[in-house]
């Protein structure tokens, strides 16, 4: 399926999210019990995710292929029937050390929470200014929606898009950069769109996937902004106003 | 000087500087004169002065020192007016960096990519630009690698005055889970093992950074303690 594109560049995503990110987001989601995790159950879904990324031809860092791995390599020693010798040391659960990177992150990431809380209180308290250098854009982010938000909602537009013709195998009607046209001129008359929205004309999964990725390098070049008002809800997105739409 | 004028004077100082200052560097003004503790007092009155008043900003200790701040109460007016002097948001990804390395000072890259399972190269030279984060030194392992630690800069960043402040990593962590589960820092320790492990982890520092690593093995150790209180209440 990665060559269906016909794009000539892969989007280069640095992900700062990683395979933790993935597990944690999946644990989340599914409300499962991080101390007893079901391995069958999230190993599949952590593949999916990647096979996915990996059809979307995205930059995937090799920490994801490794963790994929360590989930499969989990998966089988679970299944290995119990040692009837039993030893005398209790051998570890199998998962036990993906819980405790689990549970750390975790707590790592919730203290990065409150961080944000005090940054946030102290965003409106000021001394005397000095001179101050000008700071640098941050590094990309989705800010406060995930990658696998984007993903879990792509996912489910792909399903829903039936191909009634058999694959024509047309030239390249629509580009990414074409696509990327688009969405801005939608965004210059309606300040914001509902994620699902900008698929109702897909007629293809092809086009899907064309659009998918122009809506990612628009938030790489940080030209809007990704809104996502519920937990696991409707995606929105607008128009940064910090920047001019440009073509 | 007129006793009088002592706390005006420390008031002056302080309105002019753009950072926080210590009691000793403030002390300073006064040609030896004045003792810190007389400086702490005077503050101090300041400080309960400037609050029953009723003014609009507020003398406070943060990064280690005092600084005259607007109230955190007139926020929304500041905000409206300064915003182009409004510090950017971190992202998720430099704050949780930077949530490791406060936590784990001095830590290594691969340490803290070891917690975060992801390359934290782009959030590091982010943090470095900010000075929110700095190089501690080297770890005295093969390969020397570069240990982070926080700055005054990231005390600023987030009101705190020092990093005892922050609360215990365990406050973080799951209720009522399996102890054994649960990563080493956060299983309820004795006294005596938290004060060895940290002897352990100082001792790898090396010369170069001795000095680094007790202050932070201070801190370490109070963080530890506040979460041994915690570990033995539940």
């Amino acid at each position: 399926m990665s060559d269906r594109t016909g794009m000539d560049y892969r989007i280069r995503l640095e992900l700062f999210e990683g395979p933790l990110d993935l597990l944690l987001y999946l644990i989340k989601r599914d409300e499962l019990n991080i101390c007893d995790i079901p391995i069958m159950k999230i190993t599949q879904q952590y593949l999916d995710y990647l096979n996915l990324m990996e059809d979307l031809n995205l930059d995937i860092a090799g920490d994801f292929l490794v963790m994929a791995a360590t989930l499969m390599q989990i998966k089988s020693r679970m299944l290995l029937p119990p040692d009837p010798a039993g030893l005398e040391t209790q051998e570890e659960d199998p998962r036990a050390e993906l819980v405790r990177r689990l549970l750390e992150y975790k707590a790592f990431k919730e203290a990065a929470e409150r961080f944000r809380e005090l940054e946030s209180k102290q965003s409106g308290v000021f001394g005397r200014f000095g001179s101050e250098p000008e700071y640098k854009d941050d590094d990309v982010s989705f800010g406060d929606v995930s990658l696998f938000d984007l993903l879990s909602a792509f996912a489910k537009v792909l399903k829903s898009i039936n191909e009634d013709k058999p694959h024509e195998i047309l030239k390249d009607e629509y580009t990414v950069a074409d696509k990327i046209h688009d969405i801005v001129e939608r965004l210059k008359s309606e300040t914001t769109v509902k994620f699902s929205r900008l698929f109702r004309a897909a007629k293809n999964k092809l086009e899907a996937i064309t659009t998918f990725l122009a809506i990612l390098e628009l938030i790489r070049l940080k030209k809007v902004l990704i809104v996502q008002d519920e937990q696991f809800g409707e995606i929105e997105i607008s128009k940064n106003s910090n920047f001019v739409l440009e073509d | 000087m007129d006793a009088q004028d002592l706390r005006p004077i420390l008031e002056a100082i302080l309105f002019a500087s753009d950072s926080s200052l210590t009691a000793d560097e403030l002390k300073d003004a006064f040609d030896g004169e004045i003792s810190t503790a007389a400086v702490k007092a005077a503050l101090s009155e300041l400080e309960k002065e400037y609050e029953s008043l009723g003014r609009g900003f507020a003398l406070k200790e943060i990064a280690g020192g005092y600084q005259i701040l607007t109230h955190e109460r007139f926020s929304s007016h500041l905000k409206r007016f300064y915003q182009s002097r409004e510090k950017k948001r971190l992202s998720p990804a430099s704050l949780e960096t930077l949530s490791v390395v406060a936590y784990k000072q001095p830590v290594t890259k691969a340490d803290i990519e070891f917690v975060r399972g992801v390359n934290v190269d782009g959030p590091l030279r982010t943090l470095l630009e900010k000075n929110l984060i700095k190089i501690a030194g080297r770890k005295e392992v093969p390969g020397r690698p570069i240990l982070y630690g926080t700055t005054k800069e990231f005390l600023a960043h987030f009101g705190l005055n020092s990093v005892k402040e922050l609360p215990p990593l365990s406050e973080f962590s799951e209720k009522d889970i399996d102890q054994n589960l649960l990563p080493p820092q956060m299983r309820a320790v004795t006294q005596s093992e938290a004060v060895a492990e940290i002897e352990a982890e100082t001792a790898e520092l090396g010369s170069g950074i001795r000095e680094e690593g007790l202050a932070e093995q201070n801190s370490k150790e109070s963080l530890l303690s506040d979460k041994v209180e915690t570990g033995e209440e539940d």
